[in-house]
């Protein structure tokens, strides 16, 4: 069934850089669970971006309304649009025990600080965004991969993704978006951290 | 009806345009730019009849809307933090010429230092110029109350300006599943604009002079506050109406969670009242019989159902999240002096929380709630009326 039908309440957070969509995937992810007959809010870290710099966005998704609107601080799971960003931020900062860490990676990468019982998925999304001419200014758009790869992790069906997908970006966007997220969702695996 | 993911600050666009909105004007301010930027693409390409008119300041924005409502039309704005502060002049002149119009508040904290994060002293600045004060709790609850207030202020009964109140960013920019009514069902909902009268091109007409007759001044004022306080009825009535018409009864001016049996009660409004709830479900679990009173109309102030209740209870935590400084937080002032006026004897503290756009989560009230339980029933009273948190 998946992680967000097994608990009562899945919070996750995406680190990203500013300009890279991570809001645009957190929105993605709970239109999508939406479509699962499940409950969700996505939201931005509040406050100023800078394009390029390292920024979070965040997603709770539960079978019931989720009332709270309080700052996520001990996240179930902590997605990676930019692996280069764990160089230097602690991703995993809060991350509960039994969590789980969907990064955009060719292969395992050396978490340094993964808590042991953290479970941890990659998904080559850059080389899907550029194998798609997914590129914008000369970035690959990896957002809406990673979004594919986290839908498979939590139980979301690949449909609901696509007509999320659909009802939030819209023309050639939605279309080569929706493609890279269904590979996405075919590829991620379970790695051992290495 | 359509289920979307929406923001709080796009909930308020589309019922903008259910209400059939005829003219905006705003200047545009963090957090509230995307009410203005939605508003503004549903007029351009959404099937929005609506004109959208451009200026260089708030002052300027609601004085635009002030004119186009006075001409007849349905009129609304919206602003946050120092952009309301900027057209506060007009506020007041709206509401004491008994004009209906819609505003939304982005809630936010006012500078220094430069901060967009949300507190409720932007808002709570409107608490004596005659608007009707709505605090949403989520989005669904925005575009609803939103679509509500064209019809409690176009109420003859009222004839006064609302303003529909959302936290910054925890509302604004967070995404939820909103259900988004059919125009045919807010079509029918919505009555023609009503209002106490209209300005016509070719008619002369001299209002808002120098007074000759004090006294009629006077009434006026007085008539300002009649309005608001019979706007408690139309409220209740109107939220029936959408209740029936939608499956969505917020219960009028205050909803009460889990408070039938409880022997405390948290009271507060705006966004995190949902905190409030979960801590209400996880102090219960751990025995103590907590409930949450929603003030969900801080004008007119809903003191009769306050004290309904209040009434009875081991002791009552007010959450305010601004302050007036040199006093204590409005809505504990609000409580307090009706629970005399009635010779209520309850324990009543006040917690002033979350200033500045401080997080405060459901661990924070679960904290404070078991913290409030054990001074009271060791005491019988509370330690100090005023508290800071953290």
């Amino acid at each position: 069934m998946g992680l967000a039908f097994e608990k009562e309440l899945i919070e996750i957070r995406f680190h990203g850089r500013g300009g890279q969509g991570a809001v645009t995937a957190a929105h993605i992810v709970v239109d999508a669970a939406m479509r699962e007959k499940l409950w969700g809010t996505a939201f931005p870290f509040f406050g100023a971006e800078r394009r390029g710099a390292p920024v979070t966005a965040y997603a709770r998704i539960s079978r019931r309304v989720v009332p709270t609107k309080s700052m996520i601080r001990k996240p179930d799971v902590v997605v990676v649009l930019d692996q280069a960003i764990m160089n230097y931020i602690n991703v995993f900062d809060g991350i509960k025990e039994s969590g789980v860490a969907v990064i955009n990676s060719p292969t395992a990468p050396l978490p340094a600080k993964l808590p042991p019982a953290v479970k941890l998925y990659i998904v080559d999304a850059t080389r899907i965004a550029l194998d798609l001419g997914l590129v914008l200014a000369g970035w690959p758009l990896v957002n809406v991969a990673m979004v594919g790869a986290l839908a498979r992790v939590l139980g979301i069906g690949s449909s609901s993704v696509k007509e999320a997908i659909s009802s939030i970006l819209s023309g050639r966007a939605a279309e080569l978006n929706s493609r890279a997220a269904e590979i996405a969702y075919r590829e991620v695996v379970e790695v051992e951290a290495s | 009806m359509v289920r979307l993911t929406l923001t709080g600050n796009h909930c308020v666009a589309y019922a903008a345009k259910l209400a059939r909105v005829k003219v905006v004007s705003a200047y545009p301010i963090t957090p509230q730019t995307t009410i203005v930027e939605k508003i503004s693409e549903l007029a351009e390409t959404g099937g929005a009849d609506m004109k959208v008119i451009k200026v260089e300041s708030e002052h300027s924005a609601l004085a635009a809307v002030y004119g186009a409502a006075t001409a007849g039309l349905r009129a609304f704005t919206a602003t946050s933090s120092h952009g309301l502060l900027y057209m506060y002049e007009i506020v007041w002149w709206v509401a004491q010429a008994r004009i209906p119009m819609v505003m939304a508040i982005v809630t936010r904290t006012i500078g220094p230092p430069w901060n967009i994060w949300t507190d409720h002293h932007d808002i709570m600045s409107l608490r004596d110029s005659g608007w009707l004060i709505a605090m949403a709790e989520n989005n669904q609850e925005v575009l609803d109350e939103t679509v509500k207030l064209f019809k409690i202020t176009e109420d003859p009964e009222v004839f006064l300006p609302g303003v529909i109140g959302l936290d910054a960013f925890i509302l604004s920019h967070t995404v939820e599943p909103v259900e988004v009514p059919d125009q045919e069902l807010v079509d029918s909902f919505l009555p023609e604009r009503r209002q106490p009268y209209v300005i016509r091109a070719g008619e002369a007409l001299i209002m808002g002079n120098i007074p000759s007759d004090l006294l009629a001044n006077f009434k006026m004022r007085e008539g300002v506050h009649r309005g608001l306080r019979n706007a408690e009825e139309v409220i209740e009535r109107v939220d029936t109406e959408w209740g029936k018409l939608t499956g969505r009864y917020y219960g009028g001016l205050v909803e009460c969670y889990r408070c039938e049996d409880a022997d405390y009660l948290f009271v507060g409004a705006g966004a995190w009242v949902g905190d409030m709830r979960i801590a209400v479900d996880k102090l219960r679990n751990a025995g103590l019989r907590f409930g949450v009173l929603k003030i969900r109309y801080v004008r007119p102030f809903p003191y009769a159902k306050v004290l309904e209740a209040v009434r009875g209870r081991k002791g009552v935590l007010v959450f305010d999240r601004s302050i007036s400084a040199g006093s204590a937080g409005p809505i504990f002032l609000d409580v307090t002096s009706h629970l005399y006026f009635s010779k209520l004897k309850v324990p009543v503290k006040n917690v002033v929380a979350g200033l500045a756009g401080f997080d405060v989560s459901y661990e924070d009230f679960s904290r404070i709630g078991e913290a409030f339980a054990k001074e009271v029933s060791e005491s019988g009273w509370v330690d100090s009326s005023l508290v800071f948190y953290p």
